[in-house]
């Protein structure tokens, strides 16, 4: 007998970010869509960054995940539209960014300037300082737009001194 | 009906391939930076600027050799041509030069390739639009960058500054060749699927004036453009970008890892 897709989801939930391990691929919010087509399963994923090294390694380690559970006709397919974006990293998911040392993204700070989030911030419904994940500070400042992932941002925290990654938001 | 079964395969192509060839060529060069740049955070940058690049190159080419329908793939595009079949603009061909020369050339193309993107994610063809509409969100962080790059060095030292404005009138006759419309251009600007390159160039002028008038840079008045990139006449310095790059494929066929 096949297993219905929430047990598949939650599996799925079970499977760390290669680069970010304290948080999983559906944390990430790159699990598009999961879906019985007769015998065969079909995950659909898509892609953080074009250029995202690790966009391999999350469909082999889905694929081990789902292989070891007995589900043997897997396809997993990517799917570009809508393009993939930081408001899909949900609440709990900052959290354990945060408690990893890696600031979460800020809404409504993307370069591409989605309208609804700033908006939002607008509004006050954004925060848009970014604390440091080590002291908390709001005193903090951008060394680059470029971390050491396609994801992140270089910051540095002017009272405790600490460099840090900060999530930056597409 | 989309514009993609209505506009002549062979014209299709041939665009797909000049942005895919464009993004890959210039993502080659940025990469060449990678352990040299002159401080770790703009190498990492660049690095970041050049794995988009990449990338993006994978969707277009990948898209590309798909509607040529010959069984090629992104892969053998990229390796397997030699320069007469590249179709990248000359711009991104062209030696690095020094940080600033670099950071010019990534600024001129920067400012195009993000209107080009905008005008494709309103494309006819749904494939189009998506990888437009993915790219944009990368290009738009790589044009913010090398804006607040060029106006920290345009208006910098004496030094820097003399540096940035040899580096925009050495380059300002190679962005010409952006706006260079041809048959293929118009054949699939006809059926929507993309912008006409000329149709691009006043809000190009719209987005560099301030930038480069913040900088302190005086904005070249030469009309001479070189060209022929699009339609593989290249300059020499292709060959040796893809002797580097081709080289395991060529040495090791089929090789993978």
């Amino acid at each position: 007998m096949r297993p219905d897709t929430d047990q598949i989801w939650a599996w799925l939930a079970e499977v760390p970010d290669p680069e970010i391990p304290v948080i999983s691929i559906t944390d990430l919010g790159i699990v598009r869509d999961v879906v019985w087509e007769g015998e065969t399963l079909l995950v659909t994923v898509t892609p953080t960054y074009s250029g995202c090294p690790a966009t391999s390694i999350i469909n082999l380690d889905i694929e081990t995940a789902l292989r070891a559970r007995g589900i043997d006709n897997l396809r997993i397919e990517r799917r570009l539209s809508p393009p993939w974006t930081t408001d899909w990293i949900g609440p709990e998911a900052r959290e354990k960014l945060r408690a990893y040392g890696i600031a979460p993204p800020i809404d409504g700070t993307a370069a591409d300037g989605r309208l609804a989030a700033r908006v939002d911030r607008l509004a006050g419904g954004g925060n848009l300082a970014i604390a440091c994940p080590r002291c908390g500070s709001t005193q903090t400042e951008k060394i680059s737009q470029f971390g050491s992932t396609p994801c992140k941002a270089s910051y540095r925290c002017t009272d405790c001194l600490e460099p840090f990654d900060y999530f930056k938001c597409i | 009906m989309t514009g993609a079964e209505t506009v002549d395969r062979a014209a299709l192509v041939e665009v797909l391939t000049r942005i895919g060839d464009s993004t890959l060529i210039l993502g080659h060069r940025v990469s060449e930076w990678c352990g040299h740049a002159p401080v770790l955070e703009e190498d990492i940058a660049l690095a970041n600027t050049a794995l988009d690049l990449i990338g993006q190159t994978r969707l277009w080419l990948g898209l590309a050799a798909e509607v040529e329908g010959k069984g090629r793939s992104a892969d053998t595009l990229a390796y397997l041509r030699d320069a007469a079949a590249f179709r990248n603009l000359l711009l991104v061909e062209r030696p690095n030069g020094d940080f600033g020369a670099t950071m010019m050339r990534q600024f001129l193309f920067d400012a195009f390739h993000i209107d080009l993107l905008q005008a494709l994610a309103g494309s006819t063809d749904t494939r189009v639009a998506e990888i437009a509409a993915k790219s944009i969100k990368e290009v738009s962080y790589h044009l913010e960058r090398s804006s607040d790059l060029i106006i920290r060095l345009g208006d910098g030292t004496e030094e820097s500054h003399a540096r940035m404005q040899a580096a925009l009138d050495d380059q300002w006759s190679y962005a010409g060749e952006f706006f260079v419309s041809d048959a293929s251009d118009k054949a699939v600007a006809a059926a929507g699927i993309a912008p006409d390159p000329a149709d691009l160039r006043a809000g190009w002028l719209a987005r560099i004036t301030p930038v480069l008038e913040e900088a302190t840079l005086q904005m070249p008045t030469g009309t001479f453009v070189h060209k022929g990139g699009k339609q593989g006449r290249h300059t020499e310095h292709l060959g040796f970008i893809l002797a580097d790059m081709q080289f395991l494929q060529r040495a090791y066929p089929n090789s993978v890892w």
